[in-house]
């Protein structure tokens, strides 16, 4: 394994309240050393002038899709778009087929990432056997195999009795629940936001109010039990107030906020556009101010993708019919660096967001470049533009809203384990 | 003037003089359909499908006959003999039809948006007969044209529409048609029928049923689907009827010379009573009537209109 030395780069690592510019060098795979006017004769040099040098991103919300949609995305592919993307690890939904409830598949998971990935994968098992929202999954054993926490994601736990249980079980073996709140009967077969788009566009609305309701019971839950819940894709401004205020109460609560749901609003659905078309939806402008505010203010503790790839087959056609879910991965970085120009937020809460608190919710490794640490690193180049084209693409799908969107930053070298896994400087 | 739309898709994209000249174009085509020979060679050779991947007795007839009396060859496609059934795409449905080199495809479906979807794929023109809960522009141009041939005018008119306004296709496109051409548009339902932001179309909710008929000089009567009943939208067609129906008494509360509108198919006792259906003010089967008008213009100035010529 080569030395790299990354040299004049404006080095950010939160954890050990560093921001500055200096030299990073990584030695057998570890960070070895943090100083100025390194000098190593072994090592690779690369110059990191202008550019962000950050703890590997932790994208804790991802479909890999693999096994069971490979034509959707699979391991190889869509770890290949979350290095692209500046993501040294991602955690993945259990919605595989076979169903990530079990230890045979957690561990097909696990061992074809390390295998033939180019990032770190920690799979989510289910709460449920099955996702069927009816008996708890083997929640010891899948944590002893690697799984870091639970969720039925694109489901809800209808029973809230089940949900109570679910988080009391996971607790005891340290793992948090991750929910997808959604009154299912509020939802009632809508297909967008309801609202004054919905109405015009002729397409039955999903109201903000069936994720409040759910995330009211949930946030009741976690205070019951004591046990740490995770809500999912946060897109609602009553959802982030009543995490605001189950934090402020001292409960074990935590959220995730995707960049679509900060960057666009159901005007994107606007020409019937299957690609705008995710659950949750996207919501009124409202809505993405309050998510920006709780990014802002610390409600929000993460940035996830759920970066939710499908082929052609289930976007090209009419939009009740379309899936929902869109790509991710590789937009992540642009996207938030917005909310960076604009003022929002700080560099150092982006790396928060993006690698530190994913980290921690998770209780996986990062988040931090401190010495001694595996080298799972980000470089970033906050300056460069680029369209985001089709093209351009290395996730396996291409439903993304943001295609042709003319964005500036981005990751231009992802480090996993001391190896270059993604080097968008050379090329 | 020149009509500059490739395909009719929804009211939206016309502009009031647009409007007004498709209403024109249906009033020079009205006179054919009461002749003793009912055609007029204006579309020879030319190649209209009729795809419909829901119900439709009227408005498919409709659009057949108006294609029929201007000699465009007409061929019906139902959803139930269509490939949808056995699992083809709407895309692939389209190109295989498109490979016949149809002028015009006129299309109904389920799904919102799917006209402007089709209208993407495909090079012929496309004509929607109804999207999901979106458009229905023929409707609202021959209600229009019915309004007009009663009423002399649209402009300055107070027209209310009463019913299921969330699930209805005609209220979306006759509430811009109509506000376009300069009528005061007023709606009355029951509120788990008024989806939100509505107004924003360009009308009023009024807050009765009998503010919304009070000296109205158009009534429209919306159809209220069955199987809604005893769900969660109304307990019982039997009471929708009691306080949100039509009958000869609260239609008092309109202009003694208001019309009475109904698009059809009508549910006699309940959004309508037979005695107002039947009755000196209802203008129903007029509606039907220039229906065929009204889609002659639509499938003529699609084709082509003035720039039609024969090679």
């Amino acid at each position: 394994m080569r030395n790299i030395l990354i040299k004049n780069g404006r080095v950010i690592d939160p954890a050990n309240k560093l921001d500055k510019t200096c030299d990073l060098l990584i030695e057998e795979g570890r960070v070895a050393k943090i100083g100025t006017a390194l000098e190593n004769d072994n090592a690779e040099v690369i110059d990191a002038t202008g550019l962000l040098v950050v703890p590997g991103l932790i994208d804790m919300h991802v479909h890999l899709r693999d096994p069971g949609f490979e034509y959707k995305e699979d391991i190889i592919s869509g770890t290949a778009a979350a290095a692209a993307g500046g993501v040294t690890s991602l955690a993945c939904m259990p919605n595989t087929q076979p169903i990530v409830d079990n230890l045979a598949v957690c561990r097909y998971i696990i061992s074809k990432a390390q295998e033939q990935g180019s990032a770190n994968v920690f799979p989510i098992g289910s709460i449920t056997k099955g996702l069927k929202g009816e008996t708890l999954s083997e929640m010891g054993e899948l944590k002893d195999g690697g799984c870091v926490a639970f969720s039925d994601d694109g489901l809800p736990v209808v029973s809230s009795e089940l949900m109570r249980r679910a988080l009391e079980y996971a607790d005891t073996f340290g793992a948090p629940i991750i929910s997808h709140a959604e009154d299912l009967s509020l939802v009632a077969g809508g297909v967008m936001n309801e609202g004054p788009v919905s109405t015009e566009l002729g397409l039955k609305g999903i109201p903000w109010v069936a994720e409040d309701a759910m995330t009211a019971r949930d946030i009741m839950l976690a205070e019951l039990t004591g046990g740490h819940m995770h809500m999912a894709h946060v897109s609602t401004r009553g959802s982030i107030e009543m995490v605001r205020q189950a934090k402020a109460r001292g409960l074990r609560v935590s959220c995730e906020a995707t960049p679509h749901h900060f960057s666009l609003t159901d005007e994107a659905v606007r020409g019937y556009n299957t690609n705008a078309k995710m659950n949750p939806p996207l919501r009124s402008e409202d809505d993405r101010l309050a998510i920006q505010e709780g990014l802002q203010d610390g409600t929000i503790d993460a940035i996830a993708t759920d970066h939710a790839p499908h082929s052609s087959v289930e976007k090209k056609v009419e939009f009740d019919l379309a899936a929902n879910g869109i790509i991710g991965l590789e937009t992540s970085v642009p996207l938030t660096l917005e909310l960076v120009r604009a003022g929002l937020i700080s560099e150092t809460r982006m790396v928060e967001l993006m690698s530190v608190n994913p980290a921690k919710i998770l209780g996986v490794s990062g988040g931090s470049l401190a010495e001694g640490q595996i080298a799972d690193l980000t470089v970033i180049d906050p300056d460069v533009t680029f369209t985001y084209s089709k093209e351009a693409v290395v996730s396996n799908s291409h439903n993304s809203p943001f295609l042709d969107r003319k964005m500036q930053g981005r990751a231009v070298l992802t480090i996993v384990d001391g190896s270059v896994v993604y080097d968008g400087l050379t090329s | 003037m020149n009509f500059q739309h490739r395909h009719v898709l929804g009211i939206k994209q016309f502009n009031a003089t647009e409007l007004n000249f498709i209403l024109d174009t249906a009033e020079s085509f009205k006179e054919i359909n009461t002749r003793k020979i009912k055609k007029v060679p204006t579309l020879r050779g030319k190649t209209i499908i009729n795809l419909f991947f829901e119900a439709s007795t009227r408005t498919r007839t409709s659009f057949e006959i108006a294609g029929k009396r201007l000699s465009a060859d007409t061929v019906n496609i139902s959803g139930s003999s269509s490939s949808v059934v056995k699992g083809e795409t709407l895309e692939d449905t389209a190109r295989n039809i498109e490979a016949m080199h149809p002028d015009i495809i006129v299309m109904r479906h389920g799904a919102s948006g799917a006209a402007d979807y089709l209208a993407k794929r495909m090079s012929c023109a496309v004509v929607n007969a109804g999207d999901g809960t979106h458009e229905h522009p023929s409707q609202a141009l021959l209600d229009s044209f019915t309004i007009r041939q009663h009423k002399g005018k649209i402009a300055g008119l107070k027209v209310a529409i009463v019913g299921d306004i969330t699930h209805s296709r005609v209220v979306r496109s006759n509430i811009d048609c109509l506000n376009k051409l300069g009528a005061d548009v007023w709606l009355s339902g029951p509120k788990t029928m008024l989806p939100p932001g509505i107004e924003r179309l360009g009308c009023k909710l009024a807050p009765s049923l009998a503010a919304a008929i009070t000296d109205a000089d158009v009534v429209m009567m919306l159809r209220i689907q069955r199987e809604r009943q005893g769900k969660t939208l109304i307990p019982s067609l039997r009471e929708y009827s009691r306080y949100f129906g039509l009958n000869e008494f609260n239609l008092k509360l309109a202009r003694p010379d208001a019309i009475v509108m109904h698009p059809g198919p009508m549910n006699r006792g309940v959004e309508i009573s037979s005695a107002v259906a039947d009755g000196p003010q209802n203008v129903i089967l007029d509606q039907v009537e220039n229906g065929v008008a009204v889609r002659m213009a639509l499938l003529y100035l699609a084709a082509g209109g003035e720039n039609l010529v024969e090679d």
